[in-house]
């Protein structure tokens, strides 16, 4: 797979990615930044709460000096940590970033003045609607759209993909990108962005996270978090009176402690890498989302329309099968069919050709010797054909054909009508082959389903997602592809306009649409769609009426973007769910240290038997950071996905996330306590 | 423990589990204004209120609007009590001859009747008129009941509309649910009822002769004691099984008497005894066959009704055990079940219901917000005593108070599917409605309330000397007492835990805040996550879907009730009955 130019990983590198994200760890304890994560906020203020007393405690001569300083420093790791966890994600941004900037780097436009001068003037000062004439060696100043010639490009400054690509004037692909390089040929382009607002702009702060925003469900998410930090704070400040009436204060160490390992820090910590390494995820494949809300519905998608031409099946049909008419030998009809489609220049032509070669082992011939007349396909009389050394070879519509083959009063035989109907009900284009008006035999042309779909559309039913194919095809053509693909429904002689009042449908009935286009007509469809995937190929029309670009222009890849989105909002889930199960353990460690001095009768509810009270505290806390650095990796990774259905995804993760997440502290802090009296630090 | 209380028990379970079905089918056709057999007999009558009223039944409520109705309601309801009980000296009714209701005492349980709480710092034979009791508790107990269900249906309406901005007529709902509901039930309990003879008379009180005369000795203004001999009795009289039935299947639980459903007159037999249990627990259970059938997925309604069931066993289960085994400290005495006694710790129980009844009559009356007693919790066991106490503090939605529990029960629906729902890698959804910021927003603000209130409240009284005066009881069973008034009022349950003078101004003052907090701060966030649920889309089911129904679901629901209360406060209630628990153990009572 390609992707965009990534920085290479290397120790060095990746050394140096990990020292800016120590560095940018401290720099993010700044409580401006630090207010936008109530949960983190808090363990910042209680770490300067437990700093403040500790000075205190020193200046007094006070006991407690190293369990306070322990908790105090562990505290500070604990927002430290999650720091680290989000300039971690942030890092790879970064990187690519910066190389996407030397891209970027100044170059020089030719401009056409109004007089169709030509005057050098600095990319950056070019204007939307400026023209520009690029040759070849040079890069492209700006993005816009080709007015004039045809050219090949390497584009793979955006796209990572070295083989150049052709622009030309007119059609779907007309768009360049500034920082691509004309490779031959001169063309002249019409910039469409000003500067600062460029495609390669835009790409630049998506990765580097500066436009990030929160995404709804991520919204929601902090306000349950910062719910629930407010319940805990609560807990844990009416604890100190009710401990004052049972004569057992606390210390601000232990109850700053049992606050900070009661509110949500797991989840807390890296709720904000999870939803950059999402994103990084989508870009590691190419695909350049305009927002994080994208990325999040296309976790939601019900439906996915997909062209079926290029999506489902290869571009064009291709013929499969010569199938001769009653007393024709099927070399015979081979060899017309052949002979027919050697001028014929269409995808379909040219396969019969390879069939014809394939099978039967007839070559090409050079048929320019012999006097030969081409008939081209016309509208008219929808056949093409060959005539020569007499003979008049004509294939086409079966309609046309029999007209054809009619006005000598030669007519279609029973069997060829009959195998005619078949092609067509499975879904197939059948062409009659006649040769002097006397009908030789059908050709099967039929659309060609690229290897691994079905397993994919089984893949996509097993998440409760439904597959819809579009296509230009009658109903019975369509529904014969759509059942040997294994979509689950179809839109068959689809204009634009249908696909628009099919997805509002969709829509109205309360599902969430995803497609994917390229064209200008698409352009509608791309923006009504709740996940427009637009193709780098495609118009710039296209690419803005999407909320995502493909750099790989691959139809397909609208699956994969579907599974980053539900590995992005199950990652979320399992933390969170993880993190609130944490609790219960790292209650069974602290309440009885709390109060075991006053009343030795609560030992009983110490069922780790940790040793002492503060390393029972101690251990809690230090599990309670550890974890946040443990679980790193996998926030930014990504919980896996697996196609199966909700049910079957929820027992497995309530297993592993939240009976794991009430066992594993118990291991944790049991482990730690042990550690810590082996040290002799508590 | 005894095999006949555990038959008691889960016959009593088996019953809740077959009416579910019939009484929520019917209640779903009530407010979906199909036809019922009442129909005939009621419709006019309905019609005659709207009328006279004004009421235009076909029109349709915004949240904002139903919030609105439901709090003017609650105020006029509320004054209007207020003044009858504070003139009720020179009203009708009154054989007792009764003064009027001092001003404090008179709001106070004007709020504990608007809101559901009845929470009872007066002795009402003593206090209250029969007109009072009548016109003004009796009326409180059907409307603040008709209120809670309409809430309740209003919550349902919200998650089943597509793209609506209403929830239905208040009103409507409210007339509906006291004509076609409250009133027929009422009606046919009483004289079950007064079969099993508890009394409705309007007759002044009778004096009885004591065949068995009574010396006391008390102290006198002097220092000395004084023995007096007591030969009479007065035993109070009054139209109390109209009052007593609403009572249970309003989940009100203010008593007619102070001793309330101790008293034999309010709950003479075994029978009337299990009837009043079946009657808390009747409308609160078939509400959630109501949730089923209104969304159109029963197995919903099912998944909820078992979460519910399951902690309700596991709850009556440590309450009856810690019972049964009786008091440790009474070494040498025999607490064994036998035919002879009932066993266990019987202080503060009656002999006709024993250790299984009043244990299963305690969890019932707290996992509901009723708060009716048929013993006192004070007495129990320190684990038997922590059972209504927690149930409480679960915010009485373990089948809950009638509308009151389900709404509380849907709240924690969505958090749970919130936090496990993204686990399935879509925006968590609830029946087809996503759960987005705004409704988890209000969902936790309901939640929030409970804690705050209690916490707050309770740490405050536990400090200061004004709350520290009126614990009777040293140690952590004091701060049992202090918990349990704050549970009890912000769950606007109303019993109260015994052994705390709550008769003060700072308890008066704080009560009543916690009651209306508890009630109306929990309300308006759950009306509005109905409006917001009604604006939605609603997605069709698919595989993909997070699944709300089956054991996983329910497994999932319990976990996250118990985790986030149980993380509130479980520091606290370990320096209360769990540390009391382990100091009797120890050989320490307070």
């Amino acid at each position: 797979m390609t992707g965009i130019p990534k920085p290479k990983v290397n120790p060095l590198a990746e050394k140096k990615m990990v020292m800016r994200a120590v560095g940018d760890s401290f720099r993010k304890l700044h409580p401006r930044t630090m207010v936008k994560n109530p949960v983190m906020f808090v363990v910042e203020v209680g770490a300067v709460i437990t700093t403040i007393q500790l000075l205190w405690n020193a200046l007094h001569h006070d006991s407690l000096i190293g369990f306070g300083l322990q908790i105090t420093l562990w505290l500070w790791f604990t927002v430290l940590f999650a720091n680290f966890a989000e300039a971690m994600a942030e890092g790879r941004g970064k990187a690519q970033a910066d190389t996407l900037r030397k891209a970027r780097a100044e170059t020089q436009a030719h401009r056409l003045t109004q007089e169709g001068c030509i005057e050098t003037v600095p990319g950056s000062k070019l204007r939307s609607g400026d023209v520009v004439m690029v040759s070849a060696g040079e890069f492209v100043p700006g993005d816009g759209e080709v007015i004039e010639g045809i050219a090949s490009v390497d584009e793979s400054a955006i796209t990572g993909e070295s083989a150049p690509v052709i622009r030309e004037c007119g059609g779907d692909r007309s768009a360049v990108t500034g920082g691509t390089r004309v490779l031959s040929d001169e063309i002249k382009v019409q910039i469409t962005a000003n500067p600062g607002e460029t495609f390669l702009d835009r790409m630049i702060s998506l990765v580097e996270g500066a436009s990030r925003q929160k995404t709804p469900n991520e919204i929601a998410l902090n306000i349950l978090l910062a719910g629930l930090t407010i319940i805990f704070l609560l807990a844990v400040a009416t604890l100190q009176p009710f401990a004052i009436y049972s004569q057992a204060p606390q210390n601000i160490f232990v109850l700053v402690s049992l606050l900070v390992c009661l509110i949500p820090t797991t989840i807390g910590g890296l709720l904000s890498a999870i939803g950059i390494a999402g994103m990084d995820r989508l870009i590691q494949r190419n695909v350049i989302a305009m927002s994080g809300r994208a990325v999040e519905a296309s976790g939601d998608v019900d439906i996915l329309l997909l062209d079926k031409t290029g999506t489902i099946t290869l571009g064009n049909r291709a013929a499969t099968q010569f199938l001769a008419a009653p007393g024709v030998a099927e070399t015979d009809l081979a060899n017309a069919a052949q002979l027919s489609s050697l001028a014929d220049e269409t995808p379909e032509g040219r396969s019969i050709v390879v069939l014809a070669k394939e099978k039967y082992g007839l070559r090409g011939r050079d048929l320019s010797a012999h006097g030969t007349i081409f008939i081209p396909f016309s509208a008219q009389t929808r056949m093409s054909g060959v005539d020569l050394d007499g003979r008049e070879i004509r294939k086409g519509a079966p309609e046309a054909i029999a007209r054809y083959a009619a006005e000598h009063g030669n007519r279609v035989p029973a069997e060829v009508q009959k195998q005619v109907e078949e092609i067509s009900n499975s879904g197939g284009t059948p062409l009659l082959v006649a040769e002097n008006r006397q009908v030789l035999g059908v050709i099967a042309l039929t659309d060609v389903v690229k290897g691994g779909m079905r397993e994919r559309f089984d893949h996509l039913r097993a998440m409760g997602i439904r597959t819809m194919m579009i296509t230009g095809d009658n109903p019975l053509t369509a529904a014969a592809i759509a059942r040997h693909a294994g979509v689950d429904d179809f839109l068959a002689q689809a204009r634009p306009e249908d696909k628009m009042a099919l997805i509002r449908r969709e829509q109205a009935s309360g599902r969430l649409v995803a497609m994917t286009g390229d064209g200008t007509n698409d352009a509608p469809a791309l923006a009504q769609a709740d996940v427009g995937v637009a193709m780098n190929t495609g118009t710039q029309a296209a690419k803005e009426a999407g909320n995502m670009v493909d750099l790989d222009s691959n139809p397909t890849k609208l699956i994969e973007i579907v599974e980053i989105g539900k590995q992005l909002l199950i990652t979320r889930g399992a933390l969170t769910t993880f993190s609130v199960a944490n609790d219960v353990a790292k209650y069974f460690a602290i309440i009885p240290a709390m109060f075991a001095g006053a009343f030795p009768q609560l030992g009983v509810l110490n069922v780790m038997h940790l040793a002492t009270p503060q390393s029972a505290i101690l251990s809690a806390v230090i599990f309670n950071a550890l974890i946040i650095v443990a679980l790193i990796p996998l926030a930014l990774r990504g919980v896996r996905y697996r196609p199966v259905g909700a049910a079957a995804l929820l027992r497995r993760n309530l297993l592993i996330y939240g009976l794991g997440g009430i066992v594993a502290p118990f291991l944790g802090i049991k482990l730690l306590d042990i550690a810590i009296r082996f040290l002799h630090l508590a | 423990m005894s095999a006949n209380g555990w038959f008691q028990i889960l016959l009593f379970l088996a019953v809740i589990f077959a009416i579910t079905k019939p009484l929520g089918a019917y209640i779903a056709r009530v407010f979906n204004r199909e036809k019922t057999f009442l129909d005939p007999l009621l419709r006019p009558v309905e019609k005659l209120i709207y009328r006279s009223t004004g009421v235009d039944e076909k029109s349709e409520m915004r949240w904002t609007e139903y919030a609105i109705a439901m709090l003017m309601f609650s105020v006029v309801s509320l004054v209007l009590l207020y003044f009858i009980e504070r003139t009720q000296q020179w009203l009708l009714f009154n054989p007792q001859k009764l003064a009027n209701v001092g001003p404090d005492i008179a709001f106070n349980t004007a709020v504990s009747f608007t809101t559901n709480t009845n929470w009872q710092a007066y002795t009402p034979e003593t206090t209250m008129s029969y007109l009072t009791q009548m016109a003004g508790l009796a009326y409180h107990n059907f409307t603040s009941a008709a209120v809670g269900i309409a809430l309740a249906i209003a919550l349902i309406r919200g998650i089943t509309r597509r793209e609506m901005k209403t929830i239905g007529n208040f009103w409507v709902d409210m007339t509906r649910a006291l004509l076609w509901i409250l009133l027929p039930l009422a009606l046919v309990g009483s004289l079950l009822l007064v079969s099993q003879g508890a009394i409705q008379n309007l007759k002044p009180y009778v004096t009885a002769q004591l065949m068995d005369p009574q010396r006391i000795t008390t102290t006198g203004p002097d220092g000395k004691a004084v023995t007096q001999t007591v030969t009479q009795q007065t035993i109070p009289q009054g139209p109390l099984a109209s009052q007593e039935v609403i009572k249970e299947l309003g989940t009100n639980g203010g008593g007619f008497f102070n001793a309330n459903s101790a008293h034999p007159y309010e709950n003479p037999t075994p029978f009337s005894n299990f009837f009043e249990m079946l009657l808390i627990f009747a409308i609160p259970s078939a509400l959630t066959y109501t949730l089923g059938r209104m969304t159109g997925s029963q197995r919903h309604g099912w998944a909820v009704w078992s979460a519910m069931a399951i902690i309700f066993l596991g709850a009556v289960t440590v309450a009856y055990w810690a019972e049964a085994r009786g008091n440790p400290q009474f070494a040498g005495v025999d607490q064994a079940h036998s035919t002879l006694q009932p066993g266990g710790n019987m202080e503060g129980k009656e002999v006709r219901f024993g250790v299984a009844d009043s244990a299963l009559f305690a969890t019932v009356t707290t996992d509901t917000s009723c708060g009716a007693v048929n013993s006192m919790h004070d007495s129990f066991t320190p684990l038997g005593g922590m059972i209504p106490l927690t149930n409480i503090m679960l915010g009485e939605i373990i089948f809950g108070g009638v509308g009151s529990g389900l709404y509380g029960m849907v709240v924690f629906v969505i958090i749970a599917v919130f936090i496990a729902g993204l686990m399935v890698g879509r925006t968590p959804e609830y029946l087809g409605k996503k759960i987005e910021a705004y409704d988890v927003k209000m969902a936790m603000l309901s939640i929030l309330v409970t804690s705050l209130v209690v916490l707050i409240f309770a740490a405050i009284a536990v400090i200061e000397p004004f709350g520290t005066a009126s614990i009777s009881n040293p140690g952590p069973h004091g701060l049992s007492q202090v918990l349990y008034a704050y549970a009890s009022t912000v769950g606007n349950n109303g019993s109260a835990f015994m052994g705390l003078n709550a008769n003060t101004l700072w308890y008066n003052t704080s009560t009543a805040a916690a009651m209306l907090l508890g009630r109306f701060f929990m309300v308006i966030p759950v009306l509005a996550i109905a409006g917001s649920l009604a604006r939605k889309k609603t997605a069709p089911p698919s595989v993909g879907t997070f699944p709300v129904t089956g054991p996983l679901f329910t497994v999932l629901l319990i976990s996250t009730i118990l985790i986030v209360v149980a993380l509130t406060f479980f520091p606290a209630l370990s320096l209360g009955p769990i540390l009391e628990h382990l100091l009797m153990a120890a050989g320490k009572a307070f």
